[in-house]
């Protein structure tokens, strides 16, 4: 998968599951405030993301992720392993 | 002791969304009872169960609300919406009041074979989602509830099996009696999912009339071969009444008593004995003639046991064929963790309405329901006081009377 | 499985599932009564069975399937 697939299917899975307009998801908004996510929420998104792309991000990894960009980052990095 | 009335209602239920579905249906003689054939294939005795749909509630609520509800809180959710918008309660008054909830619920299967299946697989429980342990208690509904509606009062599921929605009530009645709260939110909810009831489908309690869905609950009648699961959920407000009266609330009836006992004895074969002293206790507690009595909704289950033990204490206590006795189970099948909710819903309506749903599927007696007086047909009758009883597994039993007013 | 054999795992698995000494198991002992079975635990029964055995007593063989010995048979003939 390449990287731009790989934005676009992630926004849309989350702006579904979170139920957004995909139009705020950009790179530089904050995930949490952009998808009003509290701390359950969090959890909902690493399963999410585990299950459609095989990337877990764990806790302590979490605090860096800030940006949808650093998100992309995140998960195109780990995608192939 | 303060006087307990009913202010609100409202149900989810196989024979309706609303009281006014649910009244025509009753009225009418509906079955809820379908044939699914999913059961089949999971290997189940019998594919009978209730009809009912999941209700979407993404317009009422936001997704982490949802996230915590399993099927029997959305139930639950649509009952409570229905019952406090009649009784006249808004979030402000809730808000600003300590409104209690009592609400029976004894399971939350889906959801708990769901987490533990993700567990198994992946060996990482993270993946279960924020809401599986939330919607794998069993006090989800309360939790539920008690979040959404921001209620303040006392707040606890009600667990004792198939009398669990009964027991709520009572115990709510008692709480006002006494002082403690001015107003309960009660009721009881079931889920119908097949895993919640697949280990009770295997001990063969269920009926296997599968080619006639509609004629399989035929509580007290010579043929019943077991009973068919139902679910969804029930909402009763009661209240302290003179708070009921000042507040300009919707007076419906008088909650005159709570009966119960245990049985002391099998774990599923119910006696005679103990039922009937939940009975005698609310006679005796609503203080009343037994003559007085105008209906009896049983809790007959279409069990071969269980209907006959019920009648036996039924006729011990009311004499030969004194007093109509059907039960709305004919209809729902056995409604488990809410049946004692929504089967004082569905007295209250025949009460309101001046009229007794046939017993459906009463063909033949036994010669235990001989000696009841139980209508086939629907009945045009004038009744202002019921009884209304729930038993439950471990012998857990309950009886409410209650009173038009 | 030959018959003793057979014979000793049944009486094996029963004696412990319902907690009675295999010397309480005789084939002309009447199985419910030896086992004190009521509605409920005859459906484990029938479970273990099925689960060491692979052989499945439908309800309504029940009746043919009284006393220890019997079973035995039922169980020797659905396994051959």
């Amino acid at each position: 998968m390449d990287r731009v697939e790989l934005i676009s299917q992630l926004n849309e899975i989350l702006a579904q599951e979170f139920e957004v307009d995909i139009a705020t998801i950009t790179p530089e908004a904050n995930v949490k405030e952009t998808l009003m996510l509290n701390s359950l929420d969090v959890v909902d998104m690493i399963a999410i993301i585990e299950f459609k792309f095989g990337v877990k991000i764990p806790a302590t990894e979490l605090s860096d992720i800030q940006t949808f960009e650093a998100l992309y980052d995140y998960v195109f990095q780990n995608i192939k392993k | 002791m303060k006087r307990v009335v009913i202010t609100g209602m409202g149900i989810y239920s196989c024979l309706g969304q609303n009281l006014d579905d649910v009244r025509d249906a009753l009225y009418n003689g509906k079955s809820g009872i379908i044939f699914d054939p999913t059961r089949k294939e999971m290997g189940f005795r019998s594919a009978l169960t209730a009809k009912l749909e999941v209700p979407d509630l993404k317009k009422e609520l936001s997704r982490s609300q949802r996230a915590f509800m399993p099927e029997q809180a959305k139930y639950a959710y649509c009952a409570t919406v229905e019952a406090l918008r009649n009784a006249g309660i808004d979030q402000d008054y809730l808000d600003a009041h300590e409104v209690g909830l009592l609400y029976g619920n004894d399971s939350s299967a889906d959801p708990t074979v769901r987490a533990v299946d993700m567990i198994r697989e992946k060996k990482d429980t993270t993946l279960c989602g924020s809401g599986a342990i939330f919607q794998s208690m069993n006090s989800t509904v309360t939790m539920n509830l008690g979040c959404i509606f921001r209620l303040k009062g006392i707040n606890l599921t009600v667990s004792g099996a198939c009398a669990s929605g009964s027991h709520a009530v009572g115990l709510g009645a008692l709480l006002i009696q006494n002082g403690l709260q001015d107003m309960v939110v009660c009721g009881g909810a079931q889920e119908v999912n097949p895993f919640s009831i697949g280990s009770f489908d295997g001990i063969s309690a269920f009926s296997v009339r599968e080619s006639e869905p509609t004629k399989a609950s035929r509580p007290f009648d010579r043929d019943r071969d077991g009973l068919v699961p139902g679910g969804g959920a029930a909402t009763v407000i009661i209240e302290e009444y003179e708070h009921a009266v000042k507040r300009g609330a919707p007076i419906l009836a008088e909650v005159l008593s709570y009966g119960f006992s245990s049985n002391g004895d099998h774990i599923s074969s119910p006696n005679v004995e103990g039922p009937s002293r939940s009975l005698q206790m609310a006679i005796k507690r609503a203080g009343i003639d037994i003559r007085e009595i105008g209906y009896i909704n049983a809790h007959a289950t279409s069990t071969h046991v269980g209907d006959a033990q019920e009648a036996k204490a039924i006729y011990n206590i009311f004499g030969e064929r004194t007093v109509e006795v059907t039960s709305t189970k004919s209809q729902t099948g056995h409604e488990m963790w809410m049946a004692g909710s929504s089967e004082l819903i569905y007295s209250m309506l025949m009460m309101k309405n001046d009229f007794i749903a046939a017993n459906l599927n009463f063909e033949n007696p036994d010669e235990d329901s001989a000696k009841l007086l139980i209508p086939d047909k629907r009945i045009e009758k004038h009744f202002d006081t019921f009884l209304s009883n729930s038993f439950g597994f471990g012998g857990t039993n309950a009886t409410l009377i209650v009173r038009n007013m | 499985m030959e018959r003793e054999e057979l014979i000793a795992k049944v009486n094996e698995v029963l004696a412990e599932e319902f907690e009675k000494e295999v010397s309480e198991i005789t084939p002309d002992a009447d199985i419910k009564q030896t086992l004190e079975l009521d509605s409920l635990s005859l459906v484990d029964m029938v479970a273990l069975i099925e689960n060491e055995f692979g052989v499945k007593i439908k309800p309504s063989e029940m009746p043919q399937v009284k006393t220890f010995g019997a079973l035995y048979d039922f169980i020797a003939e659905r396994m051959a």
